[in-house]
C-alpha cells in the first residue's frame, strides 16, 4: 500500500544550527506515529517542515505521491495535513465555537460538503459536542479567554479535525493537561485513529504516548536514532543516552 | 487612632438593555427600543437632512466630509485584517484619474465614470498592491506610502493626462444636490455595509488575519488572497471617493495623489477610534469640519489643529467613539472604598 507521507532527507538549519538533519520516514494510511526526544531535537521544527510553515533547505515531502515541500501552510492545509500547536493558537475574545469557523471557511471544507457552506455555526457547535464541550452547557459559547487551559488545548485540537484531514499532527497535544484531562482526550484520538486518520503525535509524556502508537520514532540533535515499535525503542543504547544524558556500560 | 482619608472609586453600572449573546436579542420595551435605535438613527437622519440645509461652502464642507469618512472607512477595513496603510490617496487618485480620463478624453457620463472608477479603481490598485501583501506593519505602511508620490513624480516628469496643469472642465453632476446625496448616500451605506461584513463569518476571518495570520494559515485559508479581497473592498470605496471628487469639483489634477488624503483618514480613525468604523466615520464627521472652522485663525490653523488631535489621541487613546459608547451603556457613580 502506498504511503499516505512520506519524508526524504529532509534537512533544514537555522544559521549554524542544524534542527532537522536527514529525517526520512513514511507513514502508511490509519498509522499512529509518535515522535520524541528532548528538548530541542528538532521535533517542531520537522512539524513545521512538513505543514509548510518553515522550507526546507533539501529533502522532498510527499503527500499521496504529490511534492509538497516548500508549498504554502494553507495549501497543505487545505490537502489535508492539519496541525495542533504547542502553544495553542486560538483567537481568544471570540466564543469557543467561533474559533471553528476560520477552518469552515476554508474551500476545503466548501468542497466536502458539496460546494456549499450551510449553518457554520451548527457545524461548530455539532463539531464541538463530539469533542466534549456539552452543547447544552455554556463551555461552546464563553470567551475562548475564559476557558481553562484544558479545554483550549482541545478547542485547538477540533479546530484541527474540522477539516476533516487525512494526517492529524499533534504537537504536544498534552503539555499542561492534568491527568484527568489527558484521560479524557486520550480516548477521543484513539477513536479517530481507529476510524482512519493517520495521526503523528508529538509528545513528552511517553507513559501515555505509549498506549496508543503503533510506531515510536526518537530524534536527537535532528536526527533519527531510533525507530520501532515503543518497547523497541526503549531498549535502545542510543535513546537511553540521549534521554538520560550518560553512557551506559553494560561491561 | 489614625484618621482614615476617605477614597473614592467609580463604580460603573450597566444602563438599559444589553443584548446578552451574539444572535439572540431581546426588546422588552418601546423604551428599549429608543435607547438601541436613537444613537443609530439620530446621525444618520442628520445626515441625510444637512444637504437641504447647508449650501455653498458649507455644503462643499459636508461632501469634503463624507469623502475623507469614505477614506477612514477604507482605512479602517484594511487595518481590520492587518494591512496599515499610509496610502489611501493611492485609491482616492486612481479613482479620480480613471473618472476624469474617462470623461476628459472619451467624453462619457459621470452616471458611467463613478461605477467604472469605482470598480476599475479597485482592481488596479488590488493589482498594484497584490505583491507586496506578504510584507506586514510598517513595511506594507511604506509602500503604500510611496505609491502615490511615485504616481505623482510620473505624471509630473512625463506629463502624461494633464500633467501638472491637470484636466479642467469636467462634467460636474446635475446638481450640487445630487453630488451632496451621492456623497452622503455613499458614505452611509458603505458604513453599513463594512459593518455587517465585518460582523460576518467572512468579516471574522479578516479580523483573525490581523490577530494571528499563522493560525488562520493552518485552517487551509489563503490569507494573501483574503487580503488581496480586502484592499479590492477598499480601494473601490477610495475610488468612488475620488470619483465623487473629480466630477464635483470639474478638474482633475495631481492634488488627487496629495497625501493629505492620505494622513487625514489615519487621523480621523485615531480620533474616532478604530475597528468599528463607526468610530472612523464620527472622526471624519468632526475632524473635517473642525478643520474648515479654524481657517478663521489664519497661519495658526495647522498648529491649533495637531494640538487638538495630540491631546485627544494621549487623552483618549480608545477614540472618542468608544469612550462615547461606554457612557451611553453605563451609569458611572463615586463610591466610597471601605
Amino acid at each position: 500500500m502506498e504511503p499516505v507521507l512520506k519524508v526524504n532527507h529532509l534537512k533544514k538549519s537555522f544559521g549554524g544550527v542544524l534542527a532537522v538533519y536527514d529525517v526520512s520516514f513514511e507513514l502508511k494510511r490509519g498509522e499512529f506515529l509518535g515522535i520524541i526526544g528532548p528538548n530541542g531535537s528538532g521535533k517542531t521544527t520537522l512539524v513545521n517542515l512538513i505543514t509548510g510553515f518553515v522550507k526546507p533547505d533539501s529533502g522532498e515531502i510527499l503527500f499521496r505521491g504529490r511534492n509538497i515541500t516548500g508549498k504554502m501552510p494553507y495549501t497543505i492545509a487545505g490537502l489535508g495535513i492539519s496541525r495542533t500547536f504547542q502553544m495553542v493558537r486560538l483567537f481568544y475574545n471570540l466564543p469557543a465555537y467561533k474559533n471553528l469557523i476560520i477552518p469552515l471557511c476554508s474551500s476545503r471544507f466548501k468542497k466536502m460538503r458539496g460546494g456549499r457552506y450551510g449553518e457554520r455555526d451548527d457545524v461548530a457547535i455539532d463539531l464541538l459536542d463530539d469533542m466534549g464541550f456539552e452543547r447544552d452547557s455554556q463551555v461552546p459559547y464563553k470567551v475562548a479567554g475564559s476557558l481553562p487551559h484544558g479545554y483550549l488545548k482541545r478547542l485547538d485540537l477540533s479546530r484541527a479535525l474540522a477539516l476533516r484531514p487525512e494526517v492529524l499532527i499533534l504537537d504536544e497535544l498534552f503539555s499542561g493537561m492534568s491527568m484527568s484531562e489527558v484521560a479524557s482526550t486520550l480516548p477521543l484520538i484513539e477513536k479517530f485513529n481507529e476510524e482512519g486518520l493517520t495521526i503523528i503525535m508529538i509528545e513528552h509524556r511517553l507513559k501515555e504516548l505509549f498506549r496508543v502508537v503503533d510506531r515510536v520514532m526518537v530524534l536527537n540533535f535532528g536526527t533519527t536514532i531510533a525507530s520501532g515499535s515503543p518497547e523497541e525503542v526503549m531498549e535502545s543504547e542510543e535513546v537511553k543516552k540521549a534521554y538520560l544524558g550518560i553512557r551506559i556500560d553494560l561491561d | 487612632m489614625t484618621e482614615r482619608k476617605i477614597q473614592y472609586r467609580k463604580k460603573r453600572l450597566d444602563r438599559g438593555v444589553k443584548a446578552r449573546s451574539d444572535t439572540l436579542f431581546l426588546i422588552a420595551s418601546k423604551k428599549d427600543m429608543v435607547y438601541l435605535l436613537m444613537p443609530r438613527a439620530l446621525p444618520v437622519l442628520a445626515l441625510l437632512v444637512l444637504p437641504f440645509f447647508l449650501e455653498g461652502y458649507w455644503g462643499k464642507v459636508l461632501i469634503y466630509a463624507c469623502m475623507y469618512g469614505l477614506l477612514a472607512l477604507s482605512w479602517d477595513l484594511m487595518a481590520s485584517c492587518g494591512l496599515f496603510s499610509l496610502g489611501q490617496a493611492l485609491f482616492f487618485g486612481i479613482g479620480a484619474y480613471i473618472a476624469g480620463i474617462l470623461n476628459h478624453y472619451f467624453h462619457v457620463p459621470p452616471v458611467i465614470t463613478v461605477p467604472a472608477a469605482t470598480v476599475g479603481g479597485g482592481i488596479i490598485c488590488a493589482a498594484l498592491l497584490a505583491p507586496v501583501v506578504r510584507l506586514r506593519g510598517v513595511y506594507f505602511a511604506m509602500i503604500t506610502l510611496m505609491l502615490p508620490l511615485l504616481l505623482i513624480k510620473v505624471i509630473d516628469a512625463t506629463g502624461v493626462f494633464g500633467g501638472t496643469h491637470g484636466l479642467p472642465s469636467l462634467s460636474p453632476f446635475s446638481s450640487d444636490l445630487l453630488a451632496a446625496y451621492l456623497s452622503v448616500g455613499g458614505f452611509l451605506g458603505c458604513l453599513f455595509i463594512f459593518r455587517r461584513v465585518i460582523n460576518s463569518d467572512y468579516g471574522l476571518v479578516l479580523r483573525a488575519i490581523r490577530d494571528d495570520d499563522r493560525a488562520v494559515m493552518s485552517g487551509a485559508i489563503n490569507i494573501y488572497w483574503r487580503k488581496i479581497q480586502a484592499i479590492f473592498i477598499a480601494a473601490c470605496v477610495g475610488a468612488f471617493a475620488g470619483a465623487l471628487m473629480t466630477h464635483h469639483y470639474q478638474f482633475l489634477g495631481m492634488s488627487a495623489f496629495a497625501l493629505d488624503y492620505s494622513i487625514l483618514p489615519v487621523a480621523a480613525v485615531a480620533f474616532g477610534g478604530p475597528g468599528t468604523f463607526a468610530g472612523a466615520a464620527l472622526g471624519s464627521i468632526v475632524l473635517v469640519p473642525l478643520s474648515e472652522a479654524l481657517r478663521a485663525l489664519g497661519g495658526l490653523r495647522i498648529a491649533i489643529y495637531c494640538g487638538i488631535l495630540i491631546v485627544s489621541i494621549i487623552g483618549l487613546p480608545e477614540g472618542i467613539f468608544h469612550y462615547l459608547a461606554r457612557k451611553y451603556h453605563q451609569f458611572e457613580r463615586l463610591v466610597e472604598v471601605k
